[in-house]
Order: C-alpha cells, then sequence, then structure tokens
C-alpha cells in the first residue's frame, strides 16, 4: 500500500493494533520509505526545515482551485523523521490553508500515542515541521 | 602529580558499590535498566553531592563573604574551602588563581574578552585543532572580528589525533593565543598538550586549555603541563550545573581587566572612580553559586576518594571492552581510532542516520548522545553530518557495553 492510497484515520487503525513499540516504529519507517522522492533542487539551504537534529527539507506546490489545495512534499536523511513527515503529509497535503490552519495536528498526534513511543517533539523534528507546515499555509492564506 | 600509585591490591575497587552510589541508577527508562552513556554531555551526581547541596539548603544557607552572622561565614567558609580542593585537584599553587566561573565556556570567554582585548592586537594569530568544541572557537572568533586577529586552525589526522608537524609550521612570532581542547568531546582524542604547550611557549604564545573531558578521567596537574588557562566545568566531574574553574596563572590574571562588574568584585565605588578587589574576588562579580560551589567540592572530594589511579585503570579496561566488543558490529564505522584516546566512543552504522540510531537505543534505555556534538568542524572533517556518540564515567560497566551492542543490533534488525 503506497503512502498516498492510506488515510489518516487507516494509519491510526494499524497503529492501534500494534501492542509493540517496535512493530510501531517499523510501520513509521515504512510510511517514510514509501515517500514519493523530493527533487534534488529542493535539497538546498531555502527548502530546509530548521530546529531538526537530522537534515529536513521540505517543499509546497498549490492547486489549480479557488482556493488552492497544498500539497507538500519533503525528505529528510533520518528515516524516522521521514516516517513521521509522512504522517503530518496525510493529515495535511491535498486541504486548503484555511483547513490546515483550522487542523489539530495535536489532537491526531495524541490518538496515535507519538508522545509516548518517540522522543519529545523537540529532538525528533516533529514540532519544527508542524511550524512549517504552519507557515507555508500561512503563507499561501496571505 | 605526586599521588603514590596504590598497590595493585588496592585497586580491585568495589565498582558495585560506586555505580550504588548514584541514585538515578535505581530508576528505569520504559521498564529497562538505565544504560546513560552520555557522560561526556554531563555526568550523573553521586549522593554526596546531592546531600551537600541539600544540607547547605536545609541546615547552612545565606549569601556569602560579607554577612556578620554565623550562617554566612558557615557558607563562606564551605565555599572557599572548594577553591582550596580545586587548587589540591589540579595542583595549583595558589587558590587565588582558581576562579568560579559558570562552566568552561564561560571560563573561555573571561579570557578571551578579557585577556585577549586587552594584549592581543590586529594581526595577531589564535591557534585552535581542527576538533575544538564550539566553546573552544566561536569565543575567539567574536574577539577576531573585533581586534582584526587572524585564526589558524592545526589540522588533525585520519585518525583524529593533531597533525603535531603541522601545528609547529602553525607557530610563529604573530602567534599570541593557542587555544587546545585536551580531551575531544566529540572524538575522544586525547591531545598531547604537554607538547603543545611547550612549543607554543616557544614562540611566547599564552596557552588555553578546555579541560572539560580531562578531568573527570584523568589527574590534570596545571604546573606539570605549565598551562597559562585551564578552564573545567563541574557538571561533567560529577558536580552540580552552574559551577566550573578558570584556573589562570597568578601574574595573567593580576594583569588582567576585571570582565563583568557588579557586587563582590569591587573594593571601593564612587561615582568617579572604582577601585577592584583582589583576587580571586576581581573576577567574580555578583552573588556566586553557592549550592554549586560547595556541592562542587563534594564532587572532587568523591573523585578523590575513589582516586584518579583506579579509575584510569577500570576506565581503560571498559573502554577496551567496548572498543572490541563495537569492531565486532558489522557496518559500524568507528570515528576517531587515536592511540590515546578517553572514554568517548563516537560512530556511525553505515546507512543509518545518527538520529535514528538514538531514537531506538532509547527505547531500549540506553541513553546516547547524536549529531554534531557542539563540534561542527570536527564532523565536517571526517565527512559526516553527526555520530552517535556513548561517552563513560565512572558508574558504567560491561553490561553496559553489552546492552548497547544489543541495542545496536536491533537497530539494525529494524531498519534492515
Amino acid at each position: 500500500m503506497a503512502v498516498a492510497e492510506v488515510t489518516i484515520d487507516e494509519v491510526i487503525e494499524t497503529f492501534q493494533l500494534f501492542d509493540d513499540w517496535e512493530d510501531r516504529y517499523r510501520y513509521i519507517i515504512d510510511l517514510g520509505r514509501q515517500l514519493p522522492e523530493l527533487p534534488e533542487r529542493y535539497r538546498t539551504e531555502t527548502y530546509k526545515v530548521r530546529g531538526c537534529a537530522s537534515q529536513v527539507w521540505f517543499n509546497v506546490k498549490r492547486s489549480g482551485d479557488m482556493p488552492p489545495r497544498l500539497t507538500f512534499e519533503g525528505d529528510s536523511d533520518a528515516m524516522i523523521v521521514k516516517g513521521l513527515m509522512a504522517i503530518l503529509f496525510l493529515i495535511y497535503s491535498g486541504r486548503t490553508a484555511r483547513e490546515i490552519m483550522e487542523t489539530d495536528a495535536q489532537a491526531i498526534l495524541d490518538r496515535l500515542d507519538l508522545a509516548q513511543h518517540l522522543s519529545p517533539m523537540r529532538t525528533n523534528g516533529l514540532f519544527s515541521m508542524l511550524q512549517r507546515i504552519g507557515q507555508m499555509a500561512a503563507a499561501a492564506a496571505a | 602529580m605526586n599521588r603514590p600509585a596504590p598497590s595493585p591490591a588496592s585497586w580491585q575497587f568495589d565498582h558495585a558499590a560506586i555505580r550504588g552510589d548514584f541514585p538515578i541508577f535505581s530508576r528505569t527508562i520504559y521498564g529497562n535498566p538505565l544504560t546513560f552513556l552520555d557522560s561526556a554531555a554531563s555526568a550523573q551526581k553521586p549522593r554526596v553531592v546531592i546531600d551537600a547541596v541539600r544540607n547547605l539548603y536545609e541546615s547552612g544557607y545565606a549569601n556569602i563573604h560579607r554577612g556578620i552572622y554565623m550562617l554566612s561565614q558557615e557558607a563562606t567558609d564551605a565555599y572557599e574551602a572548594t577553591r582550596e580542593t580545586v587548587r589540591q585537584l589540579i595542583n595549583a599553587e595558589r587558590t587565588e588563581e582558581c576562579i568560579f566561573v559558570r562552566g568552561a565556556t564561560e571560563g573561555i570567554n573571561l579570557v578571551a574578552q578579557s585577556y585577549g582585548r586587552t594584549f592581543l592586537e590586529s594581526g595577531d594569530e589564535i591557534i585552535l585543532s581542527n576538533i575544538e568544541h564550539h566553546s573552544n572557537i566561536v569565543p575567539w572568533q567574536l574577539l577576531r572580528d573585533e581586534k582584526k586577529l587572524k585564526l589558524r586552525v592545526a589540522p588533525v589526522n585520519d585518525d583524529g589525533q593533531v597533525d603535531l608537524e603541522a601545528y609547529k609550521a602553525l607557530l610563529g612570532p604573530r602567534t599570541k593565543m593557542v587555544a587546545l581542547v585536551h580531551v575531544s568531546n566529540a572524538i575522544g582524542t586525547i591531545l598531547p598538550v604537554k607538547e603543545m604547550i611547550a612549543l607554543a611557549h616557544e614562540v611566547g604564545a599564552k596557552v588555553l586549555i578546555d579541560g572539560c573531558q580531562a578531568v573527570p578521567h584523568m589527574p590534570v596537574d596545571v604546573r606539570e603541563l605549565d598551562a597559562d588557562f585551564y578552564v573545567f566545568s563541574g557538571h561533567k566531574i560529577y558536580g552540580p550545573t552552574g559551577i566550573g574553574v578558570l584556573y589562570a596563572k597568578f601574574d595573567l590574571l593580576e594583569a588582567m581587566p576585571p570582565w563583568q562588574g557588579g557586587g563582590d568584585m569591587i573594593s571601593t565605588v564612587t561615582f568617579e572612580k572604582t577601585t577592584y578587589n583582589d583576587l580571586p574576588h576581581k573576577f567574580e562579580a555578583g552573588t556566586p553559586n553557592i549550592a554549586g560551589g560547595i556541592g562542587l567540592k563534594a564532587a572532587l572530594d568523591y573523585v578523590t576518594s575513589i582516586g584518579y589511579f583506579q579509575i584510569q585503570e577500570y576506565e581503560k579496561e571498559l573502554y577496551a571492552y567496548a572498543s572490541e566488543r563495537l569492531r565486532q558490529v558489522n557496518s559500524l564505522r568507528m570515528i576517531g581510532t587515536a592511540r590515546d584516546k578517553a572514554a568517548v566512543l563516537s560512530f556511525v552504522l553505515e546507512g543509518i542516520h545518527p538520529h535514528d540510531t538514538g531514537t531506538i537505543l532509547d527505547r531500549e534505555g540506553i541513553a546516547v548522545r547524536t549529531g554534531h556534538h557542539c563540534a561542527q568542524p570536527t564532523m565536517d572533517r571526517f565527512g559526516v553530518t553527526a555520530t552517535v556518540r556513548a561517552s563513560f564515567g565512572i558508574y558504567n560497566n560491561k553490561a553496559d557495553v553489552d546492552r548497547l551492542v544489543a541495542g545496536l543490533e536491533k537497530v539494525k534488525e529494524i531498519f534492515g
């Protein structure tokens, strides 16, 4: 099952089936591996997400709709970070800037029980990635 | 250093008892025993240090140096007793040469701002090694930019040891300051600082040594080294955070202007003119870290009670065991393989980001550091952006190493 074909609800459901932390990590890593490759031209300082312990790059694409829907793409040299990124993209990609800004990611991440099973946000980059998505949405809405 | 080497029988010390001195090891992480391998960042605290700080606040606390009453005098005596303990530990000639600072970082900034701004001039050169901590780079860059100085970098060989010939070639009449790490926090190399100091002195340069990773593991004698400045942090030698030591030769401190102004560092103040207090207080503006200072004495006494000879013998054996076990982990690349190393093992698993490795190890209760270890030029030198670093303290044992190796096998299995 490719990332594009699963929904965040299905991810949450799958997550709840695992009672072993190792399986949850394997699943996160799998989600990351299935992310489409980020074109090389975006792997530069401009697209870098600051505040992550590993290297993270984000790009955003807008659809032709009015208001446009935002699609995110990205990459990281750390696989767990990339998996978390895939989960964030499942939550946010294909939505309008307004929808993105109104989405409570924390509530969804809580359902994934990520707080308990991953290192603190600040270190694993989740916080910085969320912030960047918020900034990108705000820029698109402006 | 004039400490008698104990007979071999006496250093068969009870390691389980030493580990038992550290209350933190009674806790678990995700249901696993705590495997703490991040002492190079900050060491855990023995009960005696925790008790010293608690006893102060419970029964002996007051501001120090100026109180006429008993509590203040007791606290002053306890705080100043630490200075004598520090003097003995590093074999300084006088207690006035031991300045209390927040940590090594502040000590280096003090030297750069006070000595550097006063005695270095446009065109002068500062030499650093390629494997310095950012704390021993950035203060000199700030000074360079202000005073139009040149920073020059002594390269390291592929094993992570300083290239002494290249270092000699950098030394010259314009060299005014050499700032070197004693033991690299990122890759564990022990620099031949005594020889490097002697070479720097031949061209008339002063030398600052960052001893953060040295004092917890080996005896340091500032007079034998002939170091002009030597800094270390208390929290890395089992003491509290927020207290550290700047040692400097007396004549240098006398010649240096105060860095920060405030209480404690003055003799008399009028709006026209202030005269400064004598050493060491000239450099200790404001109410100091009283509890930190008193806790530091307990930490240094603890280290001395075990003895550096025993610490070195024990850690050498543990280090050899860990090196051998890690060598057997397939696809593990060790960063820094110098012959002289201490207590730090820095490595990468091929194809797995250190951050991923650290995340899985954490879940197994294993605390390692992952990243650039505040030494990005070191990482650049070895062509990596980050490493996994396992560093030891006196409380670690072979079971910790075994759990690390098992954890790394699990990491490989999960990412395989």
